[in-house]
C-alpha cells in the first residue's frame, strides 16, 4: 500500500516507535517506561505488546504512539524502531511497517538491520547499547535504549527519569540507570528522522494508564460484579488477574474454576444466590460455555460474559486480536435464546461498556456477552479518567413474603421479580427446562409461547437511550463497524474529514439486540454503506443483512487478523468506495 | 428392631404409633405416584390404607394425650424400616388394587410378628401385655385384609405387560 | 454437633421441606425415599427452608430440588457441583446441597467431581447411583457393571466400573460416606451429618432404579452396616473402600482437612480506591 503522504499522517498521528529484541533484553519494560514518561509528560499515548510464542527468552516489541491528543489505535508506519538485537525481530516486520522517512536503530555489536526493514529504504544508525551500559556499572542496555527513544520523540529528560525512579528499587540502580538515560538522549542527538513532539496542551482531567483488561475488569466492579468463576486463558487472563486482587479488597472473590464448563456454571449459580458475576474467556472458552449461557436464559439468571477475542477457529492465533467470536456471540446459543451482546469502542471504553453490560444483564435478567479482543485487552493506553456512568443496575426482587409469588410471571415488561435464596415466603426452583410462570418443569404449549414471548419482549421492548452506538459525522455514505476496528476507521473517516470528504460513522456498541429503528434513523440520507470488521468471513455484514434494511448499495471491508486494521489502509478503500 | 420399645410404656406406644405414622406416609407416597402415573384405582386404594394407618396413629396419641411424640425412635424390623412400612421399591405403575393389597397383608403380617416379638423380649409386664394386645389386633387386620383382597379382582397374569417402550424426558 | 442429642421435637417435621409438587419419578424407584432422607435430614437439623438452596444437574434424580419446599437451581447436566460452587462461594451463609445421579456426576460431570472434592467448598453432595442412566432411558454409566448387557451397548461395555468413593477420598473430600434409600432413616443420618460435617462432605446412595435395573430390588439383602466407625486416616479409609463389597453403609471417612479460604472477605476498600493505580 504505497503511504501518501507520510509526512501529514505523522504530523496528525503523534510519533509512533517500536522497541524490539529478544528475550531478556528487557525492551518491555523499556516500553513501558516510555508511555510512562510520555504520560507523566502530558502526553497521551498507547502500548502495543506482541511477542513470539515461547513463554520465556522469546522475541518480543513495544509498539508505541505517543501524541498530544487521545490515542485509541497505532498509526499506519513507525518512525523509529529501535532495536537491542535482531534475534528473529524481522518476524515483526509485518507488524513494524517502516517508511522511508523512518530511522531504524539497532545494535552496533549486532552489524546491520535485516534486509526486511531496509527494504523500506528507512535509515540505519548503528548504537553501542550493550557497550554503554557496560561502560556505567549497574546499568542495563534497555535504558540506554528507552533514554535514545524518548531523545528521539522529544520527551524530556526529566519525565523519563521519573518514569525509571518509579519502577527501580535500589539506590545505586537508579543513579547508574539514570546515567544510562542521559547517555541514551545523548546518542539520540542530531539522529532524526522523527519530528519530536509538539508540546502538550494543558491537562483538563484527570489521566489513567489502564489496559482494556483492566478497564473491563474495573468496570465490571463499577457495575457491581463482585463474583467472578474463570478458566485462564490468553487474553483474557489479565482481566482475571488484575481482578482477583481487587475483588478480594472489596468483600468479593474470584474461583479460578477446572474449566469453562464450570466457570459459566459456576456464576450463574453466583448469581442465583444474587451476587452479580462475571467470567471472562477467549473463542475457544466461550464455546464451551454456549451451553451454560443458555441455561442463564431460560433461568433468567444475569450473568456477565466477556469474550477477549483471540485468531480463530480453535486454538487459533492466541495472542493476536480478531472479530471472529460475533457470530457465535449472537447466534450461538441453542434454542431461541434472547441475549445480550455489547462490544466497546476503544481501551477507555471497556470501562463504560462492561459496566453497562452488567447493569442490562441484571436489569433485564438475562446473560450479557462482552467482545472485547486481544487488541483492546492487552494494549495499555493513557486516558481520560472515565466518567462514573449512573446506571440503574438493580435487579427487581420481590418483597419478603410477596402474596401469590411466581418467578416466572409474564409481566408487561418481561421482566419478573427475582427471588433471592433467603428471601421467606418465595421459595422456587430456578430451571433451564421450560416451565411454568411459578417455575414448574412444563412442555405445555401455552407455558412455551409466554416464557419465550416473555424472554424476548423484555431485551427487545428495554429501553436503550443513546448508548446503542456513536453517530458521527454527516454523509450520504456511511461507514458501520464496531469494536476495535472502529478505532482505524474513525481514524481514517477524520482523516478524511481534514481533506473535505464527508462520510457518516456508525459505531454499535450494542450488537444485540439489533437496535433497527435507531439504526435505520441514523442511516436516514444515507445511500450507500460500508461495513468495517477484522475477521475472514464477514460475520457482523451478514449480521446485519439478516436484521436490518441496509441500503442497498453496501460493501464489505472485512480482513482477519493478525495485523491490525490500519487508518490509512481504511481512509484509501472508504475513499475509493465513495469515489465508485 | 430398637430395644427401646420394650422398655416402657411410653416407648412402646411412642414406637406404634411412629410406626403407623411411617407406613401412612409410605401409603400416601405412593398414592400420589400411582395418581402421577394414572393408576388412579390403585392411587385410591393406597390412599385408603394411608387414611386406615393415619387413623390408628391418632387414636393412639388420643390415648397417651400426646400432641407430639415424647421421643423419636426409630424402628426396623425385618429390613431398615418400621414393620408396617411397604418397601418403596415394591410398586409398580401397572399394579392392581390385589397386589396393594398383598403389599398391606405382607405389612400387617410382619407387625403381628413384631408385636409377637416384642411381648417375648420385654422384662416389663405392661408392655408385655399391650404388645399382645396389639398383636391380636394386627391378626384382625390379617384377616380383614385378607377378606378384602377377596373382593378384589385377582390381576392377570400379563398385568405388567406394557407394549410402549419407556419415554425420554431428558 | 451430636446428632443423638438432637432436639426431641423437631420444630418442623420433614413434610415442612417437602413442595406440594408431587415427583414424576417410577413408582418404587429408590428416588423417592432419598428425597424423603434429605428432607427428614433437614428437619433433623431444623433448618430454615429458605436459607438451604438444593441444586441439581439433570436425570431423574436432578429432579429433587423443585421437591422441597427450600429454594432450587434444576441446572444443565452435569455442572451441578459448578453451579453449587458458585453459589456457596457466593453466598456462603446458606446450607447448600447438590443431588443429582451417577452419570451427571461421574461421566459428563466426572472433571467438577473431582475439583469440588479438591477444593472442599462447604457443600453437601448425595448422589443417588443407580448403575445406570435412568433418564434416557437405560445406558450404561461409569458405575454400571462391564458385562451389563443394553442397547447402546450389546453384551456389555466391557468397561471397569468406576469407584466414586475412592475416587472422592483420593481427590479431598472431607467426608465419604455410603448409604442405601431402602434405608431413609439411615440414609437421613448420614446425610445430616455430611451437612454438618464442614467441607465437602459426599454421599453415595445406592438407589434403585426398578425401571432399566429391577435387580437392584435384590439390594435390600447385599446391604449390611459398616462394622467400624468412620476414621479420619485417609489410609486407612482406602483400605476399607477398596476392599469392602461395595454394600457397606455408613459414614466410611470423616477428614479434618480445612476447608476452602476463598470465601468472601468483609471489605477494606472501596471501588473508588481501586481506581488510585490507574491514576497517573
Ligand atoms: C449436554 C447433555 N447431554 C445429554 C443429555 C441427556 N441426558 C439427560 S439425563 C442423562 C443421564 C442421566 O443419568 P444419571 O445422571 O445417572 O441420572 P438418573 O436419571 O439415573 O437419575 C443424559 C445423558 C443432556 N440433558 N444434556
Ligand atoms: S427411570 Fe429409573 S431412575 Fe428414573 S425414575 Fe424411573 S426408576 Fe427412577
Amino acid at each position: 500500500m504505497p503511504n501518501a503522504s507520510p509526512q501529514k499522517t505523522h504530523a496528525a498521528g503523534g510519533v509512533s516507535i517500536a522497541l524490539a529484541g529478544s528475550g531478556g533484553s528487557g525492551v518491555m519494560t523499556a516500553g513501558t517506561l516510555l508511555l510512562t514518561a510520555a504520560a507523566g509528560a502530558g502526553y497521551y499515548g498507547l502500548m502495543v505488546r506482541t511477542s513470539g510464542p515461547q513463554i520465556r527468552g522469546g522475541e518480543a516489541a513495544a509498539l508505541l504512539r505517543i501524541a498530544p491528543h487521545p490515542i485509541d489505535g497505532l498509526d499506519d508506519r513507525f518512525d523509529a524502531l529501535v532495536a537491542l538485537d535482531w534475534g528473529n525481530v524481522q518476524r515483526f516486520a509485518d507488524e513494524i511497517p517502516l517508511a522511508a522517512h523512518s530511522v531504524v536503530v539497532g545494535e552496533e555489536a549486532e552489524g546491520e538491520a535485516p534486509e526486511i526493514y531496509r527494504a523500506s529504504g528507512a535509515r540505519y544508525v548503528a548504537v553501542p547499547f550493550k557497550k554503554t551500559a557496560k561502560s556505567i556499572a549497574g546499568s542495563w542496555a534497555n535504558m540506554v535504549a528507552l533514554g535514545f527513544a524518548g531523545a528521539l520523540a522529544g520527551l524530556p529528560r526529566e519525565a523519563l527519569h521519573e518514569a525509571a525512579k518509579g519502577t527501580l528499587k535500589k539506590a545505586e540502580t537508579v543513579a547508574a540507570n539514570l546515567a544510562a538515560i542521559d547517555a541514551g538522549v545523548a546518542a539520540a542527538q542530531g539522529v532524526g528522522g522523527v519530528t519530536p513532539l509538539p508540546p502538550p496542551g494543558p491537562r483538563s482531567r484527570a489521566r489513567w494508564l489502564i489496559s482494556g483488561n483492566e478497564a473491563a475488569g474495573f468496570g465490571a466492579i463499577r457495575g457491581g460484579v463482585r463474583f467472578v468463576a474463570a478458566y485462564p486463558i490468553t487474553p483474557a487472563t489479565e482481566m482475571l488477574e488484575w481482578m482477583a486482587p481487587a475483588l478480594a479488597k472489596i468483600g468479593g472473590a474470584l474461583v479460578q474454576a477446572e474449566d469453562e464448563l464450570a466457570s459459566v456454571n459456576m456464576i450463574v449459580g453466583a448469581s442465583y444466590g444474587g451476587v452479580p458475576s462475571l467470567t471472562a474467556t477467549a473463542g475457544p472458552g466461550l464455546a464451551l460455555m454456549t451451553e451454560g449461557i443458555g441455561l442463564a436464559v431460560a433461568s433468567e439468571t444475569p450473568i456477565v460474559v466477556v469474550d477477549v477475542m483471540r485468531g480463530g477457529p480453535s486454538t487459533g492465533i492466541p495472542a493476536k486480536s480478531e472479530q471472529g467470536d460475533l457470530a457465535i456471540a449472537t447466534q450461538g446459543l441453542h434454542g431461541d435464546a434472547p441475549h445480550l451482546v455489547l462490544a466497546p469502542t476503544s481501551i477507555a471504553d471497556c470501562v463504560a461498556t462492561t459496566q453497562w453490560a452488567v447493569a442490562l444483564a441484571e436489569k433485564l435478567q438475562a446473560p450479557a456477552i462482552v467482545l472485547s479482543d486481544q487488541f483492546l485487552g492487552q494494549s495499555r493506553a493513557v486516558v481520560d479518567r472515565p466518567d462514573e456512568l449512573a446506571l440503574d443496575a438493580k435487579r427487581i426482587v420481590p418483597e419478603p413474603n410477596a402474596p401469590d409469588y411466581k418467578r416466572y410471571r409474564d409481566t408487561p415488561s418481561g421482566v419478573s421479580p427475582m427471588a433471592v435464596p433467603g428471601n421467606p415466603g418465595t421459595v422456587y426452583t430456578a430451571d433451564g427446562l421450560e416451565h411454568s410462570e411459578g417455575g414448574i418443569p412444563s412442555g405445555n404449549v401455552r407455558d412455551h409461547q409466554l416464557q419465550l414471548d416473555k424472554r424476548a419482549r423484555k431485551i427487545a421492548q428495554h429501553d436503550y437511550g443513546e448508548r446503542w452506538a456513536d453517530v458521527e459525522g454527516e454523509g450520504e455514505a456511511a461507514v458501520i463497524t464496531f469494536g476495535s476496528a472502529s478505532i482505524a476507521a474513525r481514524e481514517a473517516v477524520a482523516r478524511l474529514a481534514a481533506q473535505g470528504v464527508r462520510v457518516k460513522l456508525i459505531v454499535l456498541r450494542l450488537i444485540a439486540p439489533l437496535r433497527t429503528a435507531e439504526l435505520a434513523r441514523a442511516l436516514d440520507g444515507v445511500s450507500r454503506v460500508l461495513v468495517v470488521e477484522q475477521n475472514h468471513s464477514a460475520q457482523f455484514h451478514r449480521y446485519l443483512r439478516s436484521l436490518a434494511d441496509l441500503p442497498a448499495r453496501q460493501q464489505s471491508f472485512h480482513r482477519p487478523g493478525p495485523l491490525p486494521l490500519r487508518p490509512g489502509e481504511l481512509a484509501e478503500t472508504i475513499a475509493a468506495w465513495r469515489n465508485a | 428392631m430398637t430395644a427401646d420399645a420394650a422398655s416402657s410404656l411410653d416407648a412402646f406406644f411412642a414406637a406404634a404409633i411412629a410406626m403407623e405414622e411411617e407406613a401412612a406416609q409410605r401409603y400416601e407416597e405412593f398414592a400420589d405416584a400411582m395418581d402421577t402415573h394414572n393408576n388412579a384405582e390403585v392411587a385410591s386404594m393406597f390412599r385408603r390404607l394411608a387414611a386406615v394407618e393415619a387413623r390408628h396413629a391418632d387414636e393412639l396419641m388420643a390415648q397417651r394425650g400426646w400432641t407430639a411424640l415424647p421421643l423419636m425412635p426409630r424402628i426396623e424390623f425385618e429390613g431398615c424400616e418400621g414393620p408396617e412400612t411397604t418397601p418403596a421399591d415394591a410398586v409398580h405403575y401397572l399394579m392392581t388394587p390385589w397386589h396393594a393389597l398383598s403389599l398391606a397383608l405382607a405389612n400387617e403380617e410382619r407387625a403381628v410378628r413384631f408385636f409377637e416379638q416384642l411381648a417375648r423380649s420385654t422384662t416389663d409386664e405392661t408392655v408385655r401385655r399391650a404388645a399382645l394386645e396389639f398383636k391380636a389386633e394386627e391378626e384382625e387386620h390379617v384377616v380383614l385384609v385378607r377378606e378384602w383382597m377377596g373382593r378384589v379382582e385377582k390381576p392377570p397374569v400379563d398385568w405388567a405387560v406394557d407394549p410402549d417402550p419407556p419415554r425420554y424426558t431428558d | 454437633m451430636d446428632l443423638a442429642e438432637a432436639p426431641a421435637r423437631a420444630p418442623r417435621t420433614a413434610a415442612a421441606y417437602k413442595s406440594s409438587y408431587k415427583p414424576i419419578w417410577c413408582p418404587g424407584c429408590g428416588d423417592f425415599s432419598v428425597l424423603s432422607a434429605i428432607t427428614k435430614a433437614l428437619a433433623k437439623l431444623d433448618l430454615t427452608p429458605e436459607n438451604v438452596a438444593v441444586v441439581s444437574g439433570i436425570g431423574c434424580s436432578s429432579r429433587i430440588p423443585a421437591y422441597t419446599s427450600c429454594y432450587g437451581f434444576h441446572g444443565v447436566h452435569g455442572r451441578a457441583l459448578a453451579a453449587a460452587t458458585g453459589l456457596k462461594v457466593a453466598r456462603p451463609d446458606l446450607t447448600v446441597l447438590v443431588t443429582g445421579g451417577d452419570g451427571d456426576g461421574y461421566s459428563i460431570g466426572g472433571n467438577h467431581f473431582l475439583h469440588a472434592c479438591r477444593r472442599n467448598v462447604d457443600l453437601t453432595y448425595v448422589v443417588m447411583d443407580n448403575h445406570v442412566y435412568g433418564m434416557t432411558k437405560g445406558q450404561p454409566s461409569p458405575t454400571t457393571e462391564p458385562d451389563w448387557d443394553s442397547k447402546l451397548s450389546p453384551g456389555g461395555t466391557g468397561v471397569r466400573a468406576f469407584h466414586p468413593l475412592v475416587i472422592a477420598l483420593a481427590s479431598g473430600a472431607n467426608f465419604v460416606a455410603r448409604a442405601f434409600s431402602g434405608d431413609p432413616n439411615g440414609t437421613a443420618e448420614v446425610i445430616a451429618q455430611a451437612i454438618v460435617h464442614p467441607g465437602f462432605s459426599f454421599v453415595e446412595v445406592l438407589s434403585p432404579c426398578v425401571t432399566f435395573r429391577p435387580e437392584q430390588r435384590d439390594w435390600k439383602d447385599a446391604v449390611h452396616p459398616a462394622p467400624v466407625e468412620a476414621t479420619d486416616d485417609p489410609a486407612r479409609a482406602a483400605r476399607r473402600i477398596m476392599t469392602d463389597d461395595g454394600f457397606n453403609l455408613g459414614v466410611l471417612y470423616k477428614g479434618n482437612r480445612a476447608p476452602y479460604k476463598g470465601y468472601p472477605a468483609p471489605a477494606r476498600a472501596g471501588v473508588a480506591d481501586l481506581e488510585k493505580e490507574f491514576e497517573l
